[in-house]
């Protein structure tokens, strides 16, 4: 019993972890609120399902096809919605919120919802560690989810673009002086978010069906996450990601399925009461509070 | 070469009418009046020209405008709540449970649910109130979501069935009217409020709080009255649905109540009432008219949402206000 609640919960947490690296390297890395963050999400897998059953597109072709299309779309959410309030923070989260809203609930009222909304799997299968089942999807999750957020810290730590991402947030007048176009590198940042929200979609998704609601619980996920981390972290979102997963897995076997999502909800107010620039973050730390 | 520039004067009868002048002839004395009574008049008309399923419409369309001015209040004083659900929320589910389980009358359970309700809310965000812009945001965003699944997962209060059964109103005239009289108290009550020097303290808060802390005034103390009356306002408006629709359940913390209200504030104009009004006069009975297409309520309501930030972030009420008190034209700019 131990030994499955340690593995599912590892399992877990990676996938809160690659559910937040998206949202993280928006709103977190470099500040510009993504709030239709979910509704991406949910947007990439109904894409890939659309793809391949009503285009019958081979399987592999979808998902990149998809990706592509939900950071393109990141990229237009801010062309034409974020840069027109950029610096208005409750406006940015407003307007992002309410696209993602308007995208979740047209899903709604077309009638995406039912058992046939599912997407494949990788590869078939399962293997045992010690004596616990695990399938091979979720291996996959485990070690995408380990390359991405490795990757997601080499990359905003030692590549021009990752640390112009970093810069943006630190300091916008500095970040210009030093030839940083501020406005490119933001839209980018919510088309590379995007994008890895499209990633998460189509690795996690196959685990059930697609339905609308995952959205706002991606969308809370997330923002648990990325606030607990706290902003500007890739550490802070693994370490982040760990205390929720092993504690929604600890409720979950302790309380009953009903208590998995309290946790990341009393996780959210209680780091925003006690310390609300979140374990590890040490941007604006002054700013926030009075 | 010539340029030219749009220039924006005061019409000579808002000059006029500025003063203890306005008394001096029908005309000031109309344009003056004419605006704050249209929607007293409209509100004791349209309940007895209605059809009565668009009374039913009138009576949501009073409840987000209520839930609007509430949102707007807040905002007045710096705090942006992503989430009138829960003041909503909590004020039905106190009525909803003094009725059933105390067995109080109709005209005690809106009451002690106005202020048990707003009482609780404010005790719920007090430890966030230090918080500013949007991280107190996201703590109103969460809180309604989470209060939701506890009684989805405790099942106190009924759970996922609800409290069924409960006192209807008299009469619906009194339903009506009832809830009429409150929008328009609240209206020009906050209108009021916001004018008198307790309100001026309120708005400089949110412009800059501590430059008011600077000046001696505990901010805190403060913003938890605005809480408070923020607060009672929008338990009121559960705790009279709970008796409307004699039913109290997990709908009421329904992201419905945090985003219409908000989108209606934002079409209409912030930092007015009036508008919080107007933007929920047009867009409940639009969404309504549109339902016969389909359920595509809350997509017109985000979509309004997004289009009134990004484009026109004065709402409708500025704009005609603009239109009301002045005049523009083209002048000459020699270069």
């Amino acid at each position: 019993m131990l030994e499955v609640t340690l593995i599912y919960g590892f399992v877990n947490s990676i996938i809160l972890a690659l559910i937040a690296l998206g949202f993280s390297l928006t709103f977190g890395i470099s500040g510009v609120s993504n709030f239709a963050y979910g509704a991406f999400y949910v947007l990439a897998g109904y894409t890939v399902w659309i793809l391949i059953h009503k285009l019958s597109i081979p399987f592999l072709p979808a998902v990149i096809l998809s990706v592509l299309f939900t950071a393109a779309l990141g990229f237009l959410l801010y062309r034409f919605v974020l840069l027109r309030i950029r610096g208005l923070v409750i406006s940015e989260v407003i307007a992002t919120f309410g696209v993602g809203l308007a995208i979740l609930e047209l899903f709604r009222h077309l009638g995406f919802t039912g058992f046939e909304y599912t997407l494949p799997v990788f590869s078939e299968g399962s293997i045992m560690i010690g004596n616990t089942y695990v399938d091979h999807q979720r291996l996959w999750i485990v070690g995408v989810g380990i390359a991405l957020a490795i990757g997601l810290y080499l990359f905003t730590h030692h590549t021009r673009t990752g640390l112009a991402f970093r810069g943006i947030a630190q300091d916008e007048k500095t970040a210009l002086s030093l030839g940083i176009n501020s406005d490119r590198i933001a839209g980018i940042s919510v088309a590379f978010g995007s994008g890895l929200a499209a990633v998460a979609a189509v690795l996690i998704l196959p685990r059930g069906t697609i339905s609308v609601n995952e959205g706002y619980d991606v969308l809370i996920n997330a923002l648990a996450v990325c606030i607990i981390g706290g902003l500007g972290s890739t550490v802070g979102v693994v370490v982040a990601s760990f205390l929720i997963g092993y504690a929604q897995m600890l409720t979950d076997v302790l309380s009953g399925p009903h208590w998995k999502m309290i946790v990341s909800l009393v996780a959210i107010l209680l780091i925003l009461v006690v310390k609300p620039s979140g374990l590890f973050g040490k941007q604006k730390e002054l700013e926030e509070r009075i | 070469m010539k340029q030219r520039r749009q220039e924006r004067v005061d019409r000579g009868i808002k000059a006029r009418s500025d003063d203890i002048f306005a008394l001096t002839s029908y005309r000031e004395m109309l344009y003056v009046s004419v605006p704050p009574v249209l929607p007293v008049i409209g509100l004791i008309i349209l309940p007895l020209i209605l059809p009565p399923y668009w009374q039913k419409v009138l009576i949501s369309t009073c409840i987000f405008a209520l839930l609007a001015m509430s949102w707007d209040f807040l905002v007045s004083v710096g705090m942006v709540s992503l989430g009138q659900a829960l003041f909503f929320g909590v004020g039905a589910f106190v009525a909803g449970a003094l009725d059933r389980f105390a067995g109080l009358p109709i005209w005690l359970t809106i009451p002690l649910g106005t202020v048990l309700g707003g009482a609780l809310c404010t005790v719920a965000l007090l430890p966030v109130l230090r918080l500013r812009g949007v991280y107190f945001s996201m703590v109103t965003l969460v809180l309604p979501l989470m209060l939701e699944r506890c009684i989805e997962a405790t099942g106190f209060f009924g759970g996922t069935e609800g409290l069924a059964g409960l006192k209807p109103f008299a009469s619906k005239w009194i339903e009506m009217y009832f809830v009429a009289a409150v929008v328009l108290i609240a209206l020009f009550g906050f209108r009021r409020l916001l004018t008198t020097d307790y309100g001026l303290v309120l708005k400089a808060i949110k412009d800059n709080d501590r430059s008011v802390m600077s000046a001696g005034i505990n901010i805190y103390w403060l913003k938890a009255q605005a809480l408070f009356v923020a607060g009672c306002v929008g338990a009121f408006c559960g705790a009279y649905m709970t008796h409307v629709y004699m039913f109290v359940g997990m709908p009421a913390f329904a992201l419905d109540y945090s985003i219409l209200p908000l989108a209606s504030a934002v079409v209409g104009g912030m930092g007015t009432f009036a508008g919080s009004v107007m933007g929920a006069f047009i867009l409940v009975p639009l969404s309504e008219a549109l339902r016969g297409i389909g359920g595509l309520r809350t997509v017109i309501y985000a979509l309004a949402l997004v289009v009134f930030i990004v484009s026109l972030p004065e709402g409708i009420f500025h704009y005609i206000q603009r239109k009301y008190h002045q005049f523009e034209r083209w002048v000459e700019v020699e270069k």
